[in-house]
């Protein structure tokens, strides 16, 4: 089978996976060395490379992406605020106030007295509704 | 006015590749795989469904500059290109087990949604790709 790839192209397509892997199982603790293991490369060449490509850290990648799927929880189920930390990775529930609120601007209830639900496939939502700056 | 959507497209950066990937393993089927000299016409269908066909191109000279492929060649492998298919199937789970077992690289689990049942992976490149088990299916 010939593979026509460049090495840039080849390394775009690993961080890809190691993005999607963070789609797939942000509730996991995912760190540095699990994330490089899946793209194939050493630690340091992982998040300088992550951040050439997709413009953010994977960690801050990883830290929207669970703020993301909180506000999803928050919108659509009626779950406890606690239960939904956890459930989307966070290690405590001051953590997570913490950082949701920095990224939001609003705290985990005040968002969900304040949101309306999204009827969309749950990939454009995912991509679209993930908070950034 | 119209009454059909007959050809889309989505770039690929290897045609003998992507039909290893959307014959061999996703089971398509090709419609058509012409030589037409300055380029490969390769198109895959659902089997038994030509009238719906997927142009497989190969982003280069001189459709556009080499530079210009080049850029084209790093937003698929980005996941950042746009082109994406969603299929249907009577059987997501069933067939989520049989794209695993042949080795395709799932961005998420098949997951019980409003419309029905779906999931979703990705081809070698870096395009999106769902199938979804309609509700009722």
């Amino acid at each position: 089978m010939s593979r026509t790839r460049t090495a840039a192209e080849d390394s775009n397509r690993r961080m890809l996976r190691a993005r999607d892997a963070m789609d797939r199982a942000y509730a996991q603790p995912l760190d540095v060395p699990a994330l490089a293991r899946i793209a194939h490369v050493s630690e340091a060449h992982f998040t300088r490379t992550f951040r050439a490509v997709f413009g953010e850290t994977p960690h801050r990648y990883l830290q929207r992406r669970r703020v993301e799927r909180a506000m999803f929880l928050l919108r659509e189920t009626d779950r406890s605020v606690t239960d939904i930390c956890f459930e989307v990775g966070f290690g405590s529930p001051g953590t997570f106030s913490r950082t949701f609120r920095d990224i939001v601007g609003r705290s985990p209830r005040t968002y969900r007295k304040e949101a309306v639900s999204a009827a969309v496939p749950t990939c454009f939502a995912m991509a679209w509704t993930r908070p950034s700056v | 006015m119209f009454n059909a959507i007959t050809q889309s497209q989505i770039y690929v950066l290897d045609q003998d590749e992507a039909l290893d990937f959307y014959v061999g393993k996703l089971g398509l089927e090709v419609a058509a795989d012409v030589d037409l000299g300055f380029m490969r016409w390769l198109t895959v269908s659902v089997p038994g469904h030509p009238e719906r066909q997927i142009l497989l191109e190969k982003p280069g000279a001189p459709a556009m500059s080499e530079e210009t492929a080049q850029q084209v060649r790093e937003l698929v492998t980005k996941g950042a290109m746009g082109g994406w298919l969603i299929l249907t199937t009577d059987d997501c789970r069933g067939t989520y087990e049989t794209l695993v077992a042949r080795g395709v690289e799932f961005t998420e689990e098949p997951t019980e949604r409003p419309y029905g049942i779906d999931c979703g992976l990705r081809d070698p490149f870096g395009n999106r790709i769902r199938f979804t088990q309609p509700r009722g299916a």
